[in-house]
């Protein structure tokens, strides 16, 4: 291929398809360790659930489902964006993939914004593990309760640093750093923005759905 | 080696998709279905993910050494989960000797201090 020598090829590859290739096993490799750390978070809800599961239903109650459902539909909104954008790198479309990553900045925000609103609905309502925990539930609902702060906070600051990523790739965007040839951070930068989203997939459900009526 | 450009047709219909699972999931979960509510949930999530890592992050179009890497992080948190929840579920059911005298983990009854 001509393109052997093309200024965003590092010297320890040898050509940009295996550059590329490396980059994508290197981002998996890191979100297989998310997907572990996540996953010992989800571990624990699915022992306590077992364990004290008449309190986790209690618990689960006062999630607000109406906030979640939302920012379900806004994470699956700018993952199509990221998707979007990806695409406009591909085709070297350097207008369409700043306008995407602006769209996916713009719904990261809401998402936030949106958690920020129902965080502070859930402190009303004295949902903070501890000794001014909601009377009405019982003890053991504090663990439920602990879980969701630490999960929902672990993945609102997964979708912070995501927003950090996004942006310092839609400056270099805007400056032309990519082309058709070489767009390998977007790319990269996309498969973290979707497994963030992932996460969130299951957060809805195991958090405000599915101990509903049980 | 280049994967081939998906249409933005395609990841439409992928996002709709996922919006009409949001719904779908969203819906079931009003209704009292016992254990079904927690499989329907469930199931949704593994099918909303699919789409999401299939299409999205373009792991379709990817090599097979990238799908053994996907495979990899899910594969040990089936094997943590798997483990981890037999070892909880199973305890209190085996008396063995030497813990005989020790209390059993599991108290569903969850409401008593």
């Amino acid at each position: 291929m001509p393109e052997v020598h093309h200024s965003a090829l590092a010297e320890q590859f040898d050509d940009l398809p295996q550059q590329k290739e490396a980059a994508t096993l290197g981002m998996w490799t890191f979100l297989a360790t998310e997907v572990l750390f996540f996953g010992g978070l989800f571990l624990t809800y699915i022992i306590y659930r077992h364990t004290y599961s008449q309190a986790f239903a209690e618990a689960s109650k006062h999630t607000i489902v109406l906030y979640g459902a939302i920012n379900t539909a806004v994470l699956l909104t700018s993952s199509f964006s990221m998707a979007l954008a990806v695409r406009a790198a591909q085709i070297g479309d350097t207008k369409s993939l700043v306008r995407n990553l602006l769209i996916t900045i713009f719904f990261a925000c809401c998402f936030l914004g949106i958690k920020g609103l129902e965080y502070h609905d859930d402190l009303q309502e004295h949902l903070w593990p501890g000794p001014h925990f909601n009377k009405g539930l019982p003890p053991q609902a504090q663990i439920f309760w602990f879980l969701y702060w630490a999960m929902t906070g672990l993945h609102a600051l997964h979708v912070t640093v995501g927003l950090g990523l996004l942006s310092v790739i839609t400056w270099m965007a805007a400056h032309g750093k990519f082309s058709a040839e070489y767009h390998n951070p977007v790319e990269i930068s996309g498969l973290y923005w979707h497994f963030v989203d992932i996460v969130w997939i299951y957060l809805f459900p195991l958090l405000y759905l599915i101990n509903r009526y049980s | 080696m280049n994967a081939p450009i998906t249409s933005r047709g395609t990841y439409a219909i992928i996002w709709l998709s996922l919006l009409v699972l949001l719904l779908a999931t969203y819906i079931i979960a009003r209704f009292d279905l016992g254990a079904l509510n927690v499989i329907a949930a469930l199931t949704i999530a593994v099918l909303k993910m699919l789409l999401v890592i299939l299409f999205f992050m373009h792991v379709r179009h990817s090599t097979r050494l990238t799908w053994i890497f996907v495979a990899a992080g899910f594969i040990w948190l089936a094997i943590m989960i798997d483990l981890t929840v037999s070892d909880y579920t199973t305890r209190g059911k085996i008396h063995w000797t030497e813990v005989s005298n020790s209390e059993p983990v599991s108290d569903s009854g969850g409401v008593q201090k």
